[in-house]
């Protein structure tokens, strides 16, 4: 990085997809600034004015210029700074780690969603629902310790990220993926050993507890 | 020789988006036209996880999920770059490139409505989506693309999108894309349909617009 750069990321604790791009920060070294914002109340005026279009975390501010979408932002962090490739190298690798990520992106936190933000027959289906995601994310590692193979990378980055809220899920849902998905499981556990994951990551009791609460604030419970 | 291969539907935006890289770049290849009705095997083969087209396969290998196959082509033939060079307008156009592939929802609900309220409801979407980009994408003045002097992968995605909105305001003679409400997007839209490799790339519109009807009486029993 050079010695110029401000890095400042607009931030939510429990956000998977704020942690995504803090995680991807720390692995390449980098230093930053985490800018918690309060998501459910009321949003900075920075925030506003950097994704006036979604008004969402996270936003990455590299010299003030605003990157938004957490997936977009890893890539532009291992674009910009090279060293210690996230993505694979050749293109269609490149190609099948995007899919992951975009399947991941596309079905993780909504199918989670059904589990926590639902009673009844409801969360019954949508249990059912992610412990199918998580089946397909066991059957693309495979037998490799890391998505990308043996290094750590850009697809486990994007999935590890959503961790914290597999302990709600499994509370609330009743199931433990331990049962289902033991290489699923194996994994967390070896990214969870990772500086940069062990750094940034919540404590999934402490995002168990916001889930309640929400749940409580929902008129769910 | 390398071999390429699209599997895909003539009418989707998706499949359009790849042909209109793939010709752009000048790539041979060939097309096989699927059936939604009556896919071939390979689809569930080379697509497990959704079943869908479009799909690309180069030599053998199957790359699925249209935006993913797009920045493939841009990588594995360089020339005639794109997607842009620099990182942050990179970042850029893979948000644009969202934002449009997002538009098919709303365009779905509305070639798919079955009376007017739903109608409404999924112009006022697109509307929203349209607004957006008319007042945020169109403020250099000397770009006449999203792309600069010529048309890069932004102006395609949305190309891809506008295209399927033009065949639903003639089959459910409403007004979309109006020039009064957005005329930058207005103007842009024909300054693209008119880049040679696109005009004769374009779906025919009478062949969109009858099979529009045939998917509505077949999906909702009625035009």
């Amino acid at each position: 990085m050079s010695k110029g750069d401000k890095l400042e990321v607009l931030d939510f604790w429990a956000s998977p997809y704020c942690g995504r791009v803090k995680i991807a920060l720390e692995e390449k070294g980098v230093k930053y600034v985490a800018s918690e914002e309060d998501v459910f109340g009321c949003k900075s005026d920075l925030l506003l004015k950097s994704n006036p279009i979604h008004q969402k975390v996270p936003v990455l501010l590299h010299n003030d210029k605003p990157i938004v979408e957490s997936a977009i932002i890893v890539t532009y962090i291992d674009e910009v700074w090279p060293s210690n490739s996230l993505l694979p190298t050749s293109a269609y690798d490149r190609a099948q780690a995007r899919f992951w990520v975009d399947y991941i992106d596309k079905k993780v936190f909504e199918t989670g969603r059904s589990v926590w933000g639902s009673n009844g027959e409801e969360r019954e289906v949508g249990t059912r629902d992610f412990i199918e995601v998580i089946k397909h994310l066991e059957e693309a590692l495979g037998e490799k310790n890391y998505f990308g193979g043996e290094a750590f990378g850009y697809v486990d980055i994007i999935a590890i990220s959503h961790s914290p809220w597999f302990l709600a899920y499994e509370k609330l849902g009743g199931f433990k993926i331990q049962d289902h998905t033991p290489k699923l499981s194996a994994w967390i556990k070896r990214c969870l050993k990772r500086e940069s994951v062990a750094k940034v990551l919540p404590d999934p009791e402490k995002v168990y507890q916001f889930v309640l609460h929400f749940r409580k604030m929902s008129g769910l419970d | 020789m390398t071999e390429v291969k699209l599997h895909g539907f003539w009418y989707s935006p998706f499949t359009l988006k790849v042909k209109w890289t793939l010709e752009l770049k000048g790539i041979p290849y060939e097309n096989i036209e699927e059936d939604r009705f009556n896919m071939s095997v390979q689809i569930f083969q080379y697509n497990p996880i959704y079943k869908r087209t479009p799909i690309l396969v180069h030599d053998g290998k199957p790359l699925c999920e249209s935006t993913i196959i797009v920045e493939y082509i841009d990588q594995i033939w360089p020339e005639n770059p794109l997607f842009p060079i620099d990182s942050y307008e990179r970042a850029l156009a893979r948000f644009w490139i969202k934002y449009a592939d997002d538009m098919v929802s709303a365009i779905r609900l509305l070639a798919l409505s079955s009376n007017s309220e739903e109608q409404v409801k999924a112009i006022e979407k697109i509307w929203e989506h349209l607004r957006v980009v008319e007042d945020r994408c169109f403020n250099d003045h000397e770009k006449k693309f999203f792309g600069g002097d010529t048309i890069n992968i932004v102006d395609i995605a949305f190309g891809s999108m506008v295209k399927f909105i033009t065949v639903l305001e003639d089959a459910l003679e409403v007004k979309i894309l109006e020039y009064e409400k957005f005329p930058h997007f207005h103007l842009w839209y024909n300054n693209f349909k008119n880049v040679p490799i696109i005009k004769e790339n374009l779906p025919d519109q009478d062949k969109m617009l009858a099979f529009l009807k045939f998917s509505r009486e077949k999906l909702l029993g009625s035009s």
